[in-house]
């Protein structure tokens, strides 16, 4: 890339701008670094993403789990051939900490951010550890943009060089209290310099809409890009934990009855009467249903008036990108020259 | 007010040692208020110290004496005979008293019996919650009154995250959430569109992060004649 790479118009240029810019609906995809040092594994996860998503979202130290880290990770995307959205949260680095890491991933090659105040540690394998939150979230949004447009640092300091242009995106939380006002601070956050939205896993599509008519009565969807969060479901049971156990997150009773049925041939068996086969083919077939789900999710909020893209969640089921993106129609991914006149 | 809680009778007996004199010092400030360091639990200290001590064999000396404010050098004169026949002082002060002895008394063993927990208040009978965390720039004018850097868990200054549920933290149901309090309070007092400011980066030099620190008043001191 080039430094004119941010030229026809575009804050940055990346892959995912592009894409978004043009009027495509985008679709994003999420990889977990592994708990190692071990590059293979991006590697091959990677290989599994490549031409399915316009880019792949590299989380950070996801839960409060130590893993490589989503620039590190990052990296090795981009020697792939692949574009990463480095996710960076505020629990880990204080803003000395993240502005230099921001200026590492950039020279890295990496163009496209994501912006989160982080899971507390408390969740994680670290909970004695000290936390920072020297910043939040939309802190953090201004600081990027003001690195890219103003080229200052935090501390109002010009930069001398190059200045670090990242896409920069946020996520948003539609359904988690207190819920009227959620769409005010995603407007918060879009005003802070977020140019794309990634939301919390959506299972409740009407219950979305009703975010999304808030969204749009404030004029939010036509300031930013919001790319609904999806991922599929792997049991009934990971279901039943994400409606009742993860803040935030609706998970419709249809649903998780789908996900039951799709096991029905097995049903009312303890785990040691079922053969290792039987349990291998439940865990197909619900496989197979929470892929479906998944792709008639991306169907219905595709309908959704602002919804720009949707941003795949299957974390350490990378498998299950290709046949969601296909299923859902969102295959091949659009090819947008970097040198094509952007929409205006 | 300073709230604390007692350390564990395992931990004073290692705390305290092989030392024979113990001297137990309650204070009579916040954490008399508070159940931890007041005369009562000086006493009760002291008893169970001297039991220890007694069914391992090994019987002690242990008194106990309790001062108005501990952590403040002149309450801690009258106790100077006591302190100095001690082979060891366990404070039953906050962090603030057990250093201001330290500092008295620098010829003076002295090991805490209390854990400081925080600044807070009590909620209800026997309950006590953090209320502020002595950051050194009040925000409390701009959220309604309900401090985000000591009640919100990850001190967010534009909350609250997506971990609010139900009125609650994700990191512990027994938590509020900071933000929902904020939201409620200012919807209640029609000043919504508060929330709609962004708050930028904290100066987070008033606060421990600047290091330790010290407020002078000159109109107060005491003035020193130069030679």
């Amino acid at each position: 890339m080039t430094p004119d790479e941010h030229s026809n118009g575009y804050l940055v240029g990346s892959n995912l701008e592009r894409v978004l810019r043009a009027g495509h609906f985008a679709v994003t995809g999420e990889l977990g670094p592994p708990q190692s040092a071990d590059g293979e594994v991006i590697r091959k996860k990677a290989a599994l993403l490549r031409s399915y998503v316009d880019a792949v979202n590299l989380t950070d130290n996801q839960t409060a789990i130590v893993r490589m880290s989503s620039i590190g990770a990052g990296a090795i995307l981009v020697q792939e051939g692949l574009e990463p959205v480095i996710q960076m949260t505020c629990r880990d680095r204080n803003r000395l900490a993240i502005q230099s890491d921001l200026l590492g991933a950039y020279a890295l090659g990496m163009r496209n951010l994501l912006c989160l105040s982080g899971d507390h540690q408390t969740f994680g394998n670290h909970p004695n550890a000290k936390n920072v939150f020297d910043m939040d979230s939309i802190q953090l949004l201004q600081v990027v943009t003001a690195m890219r447009d103003q080229k200052v640092f935090q501390c109002g300091d010009a930069m001398k060089g190059q200045e670090p242009r990242f896409f920069a995106g946020a996520a948003a939380a539609p359904f988690a209290d207190p819920v009227d006002f959620r769409p005010y601070r995603l407007a918060k956050k879009v005003k802070a310099g977020a140019s794309f939205i990634q939301t919390q896993l959506v299972y409740d599509v009407p219950a979305f809409a009703r975010f999304m008519e808030k969204v749009r009565a404030l004029g939010v969807h036509r300031q930013t890009y919001i790319l609904a969060g999806v991922g599929p479901l792997k049991s009934p049971a990971m279901a039943s934990y994400m409606k009742k156990d993860v803040p935030g997150i609706l998970v419709p009773d249809e649903v998780i009855e789908r996900m039951e049925r799709a096991g029905a041939p097995w049903a009312g068996k303890k785990a040691d009467e079922l053969s290792k086969e039987d349990k291998k083919a439940r865990s197909e077939a619900w496989k197979k249903e929470g892929i479906q789900i998944c792709i008639e999710l991306i169907q219905a909020l595709r309908q959704i008036e602002g919804v720009a893209g949707v941003h795949i969640m299957a974390i350490e089921w990378e498998e299950a990108i290709k046949p969601i993106v296909e299923g859902a129609g969102l295959y091949p991914r659009p090819v947008v020259p970097a040198a094509v006149e952007a929409a205006a | 007010m300073i709230i604390a809680e007692q350390k564990s009778l395992d931990e004073l007996k290692t705390l305290v040692g092989s030392a024979q004199k113990v001297l137990v010092v309650g204070c009579g400030t916040c954490v008399t208020v508070c159940f931890s360091g007041g005369a009562r639990e000086a006493a009760i200290t002291a008893a169970s110290l001297r039991m220890a001590s007694k069914l391992e064999g090994n019987s002690k000396q242990v008194s106990d004496v309790t001062v108005q404010r501990q952590c403040e050098w002149e309450y801690l004169d009258p106790i100077a005979e006591q302190v100095r026949e001690a082979d060891v002082v366990l404070s039953l002060g906050c962090g603030v008293g057990v250093q201001a002895i330290a500092e008295h008394y620098p010829q003076t063993w002295v090991v805490p019996g209390l854990n400081t927990k925080f600044m807070g208040m009590p909620t209800e009978q026997g309950v006590w919650a953090e209320r502020c965390a002595a950051c050194g720039d009040c925000i409390l004018g701009l959220t309604g009154g309900i401090c985000p850097i000591a009640r919100c868990s990850k001190s967010l200054l534009n909350g609250p995250c997506g971990g609010s549920e139900a009125g609650h933290c994700e990191v512990n149901p027994e938590i509020p959430c900071a933000w929902q309090l904020i939201y409620d309070r200012l919807n209640s007092l029609g000043k919504l569109q508060v929330l709609m400011d962004i708050q930028p980066p904290k100066n987070w030099r008033a606060s421990r992060d600047g290091g330790p620190r010290k407020i002078v008043r000159e109109d107060l001191r005491l003035v020193v004649e130069k030679e």
